[in-house]
């Protein structure tokens, strides 16, 4: 039986007292295990930020690349080898903003790999810029007059980008850590993970609308598939569709169980996981976390590994022989 | 073909020109591969825009193909056409010039009509305003001939039919120079199999040209070019691109690895994506990723898992990979990269060449950040270029930069096939035994375990950050940087090279040195001013500008003066000045055209 040892290395931990990511770390450490999968078949592959220190904490195959590149090289490990379980870690600033282009393509393609999102909603290792999650109007160290910028919502990003599954979960909730896990581990294809993280250095409490003991019970609205989306403390409020065709927080007691929307995460298409995403544009209010979207397509390079492996093992000199001498040849003699 | 004469030459230089869509690259090639039936050794030439259809008429709309064969070994596409086959004033215009005095042009006179002459900037129509009375002109109506000669095909408009003058040039030319007609014909069998009515028009045109030279009254010359000597074996021809492509394959069979090679669509270097996409019931796994550095880094990452990781691009793309070049010198990983160079600055001339990359594949990453480059000479030669990248990156982990340029990938030589017997395999040795395993231990080469996902026991992490030397673990130690520095130089200067090898058969006292392409104009050269002018002079190649060969300052010591030409503003003469302290001169050139065998022969001759 593997445990949480297994898969924590030997290299002390460096990121601030306090810091959100200590708690992710030991989610995944944790969850780690139920996987089933043994530590020398899977790889952690980070960017830069404070995120990227992820990898050397964890005792498995590691790259730590350079930022934002993080999906790319990650897309190189597992289109390459189907055997392995790949898994990217990246933050707002590496995954959204340098790294854009990748993210988005390795979700359109469902390259087989377990994104890892940390969004803390500020540059972190930089000492505190405003990042494409940061709300507009931010103060920071580049924006002293406050950011003019109009922050991304990764999850109708991912959601824009055909990603198959995407999720959103918070860094100290340790038990709906473990489950999104497990449920992107389960997913075939790219799964997408934003991961709300307290920056208690340069952002704190930007999420204290759902992770503060008080607000949390008030605001986080859990998205199950199959389930009327109901939240509040005695789940007395709900999301139905209003009168304009728009999705609405309600009191359950005014609209009826019946009104609510039921929570459908494989519907193929992804309108109502967008409009959920949109439920809240900023994590100030009720906010739905948990999966927004798991459904099945052809995930990318997964056929043509097989088909390549069967190749190699067939190939040699004859082929390379023949190879060469495909097309027109003259012998002189 | 009675009443005509037969001419024997030792060597011709035919340029096909005309608008990017009347098909000139592939009357070029048709006419190189029934060239290369006959014997005769051979070297082309692509010529073409950027622009897939330029506005049509237009001089920058014209596409051109050069073929220089020969009864004797040679090694340029030639520098002056003896034949100019012009299909309409715009590509009169742009290519008369470079025709040697006295050459031969034959012009579609029916491309010549007032509104194409306008088109190109002609005021007067150069057909008969004695212009070009310094040459032998021939009008031949090709259009209305081709169409003529399609009709009663049915299902053939006189629109489809007129596409086909490009083959009535083909035929023309053809017969001029005794090439055998039956690789046309099978070729155009197998093209059009599934579109029988253009096959036929496309054989009709071939044969009407072919016959027009037979039986007209014009043409009142045609001419042999002997077989060119060679040694026994099989041959095929070969373009630069084409090359690569297999000796990267050749590299994959011989190390056992699966090739992942990911890259960009870029000019020139698309064309190597589309050949090893070809591949895949080899086992070649070919990726187009989003963008350049999505493709190096996919190259490294699969590196990472045990491929054998290449990417390829043009200058632009270089630029845009340099920092992942230099996360795989900090990973010590093998990651093959190519540049096919073209001419910059920034976007520059994409279909012109040059080999101004040497000073970014040697310096440019930050940091301290050396890796070993190489730079085949012809086009056969990057296939042997290929292997020795990947096997410097499989043995030593280490990135190798393959400088190639846009004149390599395109040109294309005979090439005899290498004994796949005798290429050398390369073991990429994988570690495997966990006890005492560190990540960054060192072998005899200082190349460090390769120790793929999935093995037991051999887990680690790497990164770019500085590590400890050994432990592979994160250090930011004065002393261990140090160390790694020097290690990382060392790394690469304990690549084992081949010695310069000099070419002196007179002591002479003036070397040429060259790199990459220019081998053949700076070969050719020599080779002429000694026989035809009795001049004495050296010539070197250097094929691994990193690290260089032991002996190169001993080879610069040992001349009075040393000529180094290159496409670019003097960027190994400044490397070779700066290492070993010896005044060499340069050459440069420019003008996104190859160096030519004249070009060298004006700067040498002076010189001896």
């Amino acid at each position: 039986m593997l445990s949480k040892a297994d898969f924590s290395s030997d290299q002390e931990t460096r990121w601030c007292p306090g810091c959100g990511d200590y708690a992710i770390l030991a989610s995944v450490q944790s969850f780690m295990p139920e996987l089933g999968i043994p530590p020398d078949r899977i790889v952690f592959v980070t960017g830069i930020g404070c995120a990227g220190r992820f990898v050397y904490y964890m005792d498995t195959y590691g790259m730590h690349g350079i930022h934002g590149r993080a999906p790319a090289l990650a897309t190189g490990v597992a289109t390459s080898r189907p055997d392995l379980s790949v898994w990217v870690v990246s933050g707002d600033g590496d995954a959204l903003s340098i790294g854009g282009n990748h993210l988005i393509h390795t979700l359109r393609r469902n390259v087989p790999l377990k994104i890892l999102l940390f969004n803390n909603q500020i540059y972190g290792l930089t000492k505190g810029q405003y990042s494409p999650t940061s709300e507009q109007g931010k103060v920071t160290k580049s924006t002293p007059f406050g950011s003019q910028d109009h922050p991304f919502n990764p999850v109708s990003l991912a959601l824009g980008a055909e990603a198959s599954f995407v999720a959103r979960t918070v860094d100290t909730d340790k038990a709906h850590v473990a489950a999104t896990l497990k449920a992107a581990a389960a997913h075939q294809g790219a799964a997408l993970v934003e991961i709300y993280q307290n920056c208690n250095v340069f952002n704190d409490g930007a999420f204290d609308a759902v992770r503060a003991k008080g607000q949390r019970e008030v605001n986080q609205i859990r998205l199950e598939h199959g389930a009327p989306v109901r939240f509040g403390i005695e789940g007395e409020r709900g999301v139905a569709r209003g009168a304009g065709g728009r999705l609405e927080l309600v009191d359950v007691a005014d609209v009826g169980e019946e009104a609510l929307i039921v929570h459908d995460a494989e519907r193929a298409d992804p309108s109502l996981a967008f409009e959920l995403a949109h439920l809240a544009d900023r994590p100030t209010g009720p906010t739905p976390i948990g999966v927004f979207r798991s459904v099945e397509r052809p995930v990318y390079g997964e056929a043509l590994a097989r088909e390549l492996e069967e190749a190699r093992a067939s190939v040699g000199p004859q082929q390379l022989e023949e190879l060469l001498h495909s097309g027109q040849t003259w012998t002189v003699s | 073909m009675q009443g005509k004469t037969v001419e024997k030459l030792d060597r011709v230089v035919v340029r096909f020109a005309g608008d990017s869509g009347d098909g000139m690259q592939l009357t070029g090639s048709r006419f190189t591969d029934a060239t290369a039936v006959v014997g005769n050794d051979l070297a082309t030439l692509p010529d073409f825009p950027a622009e897939i259809r330029a506005p049509a008429g237009t001089p920058h709309g014209v596409s051109a193909f050069q073929i220089h064969f020969a009864s004797r070994d040679i090694l340029t596409p030639g520098d002056h056409p003896n034949v100019l086959v012009a299909m309409n004033p715009a590509a009169l215009i742009t290519n008369v010039e470079t025709l040697e005095k006295g050459g031969t042009v034959i012009v579609n006179e029916d491309g010549f009509s007032d509104h194409n002459l306008r088109k190109a900037g002609y005021e007067s129509n150069p057909l008969e305003d004695g212009s070009l009375d310094d040459y032998q002109l021939f009008r031949v109506p090709m259009t209305s001939m081709t169409v003529r000669a399609t009709e009663g095909i049915d299902e053939i408009s006189s629109r489809d039919a007129a596409r086909s003058k490009n083959l009535f040039a083909l035929g023309l030319v053809s017969w001029m120079y005794g090439r055998p007609t039956e690789p046309t014909v099978d070729w155009i069998g197998k093209k059009f199999a599934d579109t029988p009515a253009i096959g036929a028009a496309n054989l009709a045109a071939f044969r009407a040209g072919y016959n027009f030279g037979e039986t007209a009254e014009l043409l009142a010359v045609h001419y042999e070019i002997d077989a060119a000597p060679a040694p026994p074996g099989t041959y095929r021809n070969v373009n630069g691109t084409q090359a690569l492509a297999y000796g990267l394959v050749a590299a994959a069979i011989q190390s056992g690895l699966g090739l992942f090679y990911a890259s960009y669509p870029i000019t020139p270097a698309s064309e190597l994506l589309h050949s090893l996409s070809r591949h895949q019931r080899l086992g070649v796994r070919t990726v187009q990723a989003e963008d350049e550095i999505a493709a190096v880094n996919m190259a490294l990452g699969a590196a990472f898992a045990g491929q054998l990781g290449v990417t390829a691009t043009s200058g632009p793309g270089m630029d845009l990979k340099a920092e992942t070049i230099g996360l795989a010198v900090a990973y010590e990983l093998p990651l093959v990269v190519v540049d096919v160079q073209r001419a910059g600055p920034s976007t520059g001339m994409p279909t012109k060449t040059e080999a101004a990359d040497l000073m970014m594949a040697l310096y440019g990453r930050h940091g301290e950040s050396p890796l070993p480059v190489i730079a085949p000479s012809t086009p056969s030669d990057c296939f042997d270029g290929a292997i020795a990248a990947a096997r410097i990156a499989v043995t030593h982990r280490t990135p190798v930069i393959l400088l190639t340029d846009t004149f390599l990938a395109n040109s294309s030589e005979p090439w005899k096939l290498p004994d796949v017997a005798s290429l050398p395999k390369i073991d990429p040795d994988f570690a495997t035994d966990p006890s005492g395993f560190m990540p960054y231990a060192r072998d005899a080469n200082l190349a460090r375990p390769w120790a793929i996902p999935g093995t037991p026991g051999l887990r680690h992490r790497i990164g770019g950050l500085e590590k400890e030397d050994g432990t592979g673990n994160i250090s930011y130690a004065p002393a261990n940087h140090e160390h790694m520095t020097h290690l990382r130089a060392e790394r690469v200067a304990r690549v084992s090279v081949p010695d310069i090898e000099v070419d002196d058969p007179d002591g002479a006292s003036l070397l040429v040195l060259g790199w990459g392409s220019s081998y053949g104009a700076i070969q050719g050269a020599a080779r002429r001013l000694r026989r035809e002018k009795g001049l004495r002079v050296a010539t070197a190649h250097i094929r691994h500008l990193s690290p260089l060969p032991a002996n190169t300052g001993e080879v610069l010591r040992s001349f009075k003066r040393v000529l180094v030409p290159e496409m670019n503003m003097g960027q190994l003469v400044m490397v070779l000045r700066a290492e070993y302290l010896v005044d060499c001169e340069s050459y440069t050139k420019v003008d996104g055209l190859p160096i030519f065998t004249r070009d060298m022969m004006e700067v040498i001759e002076p010189r001896c």
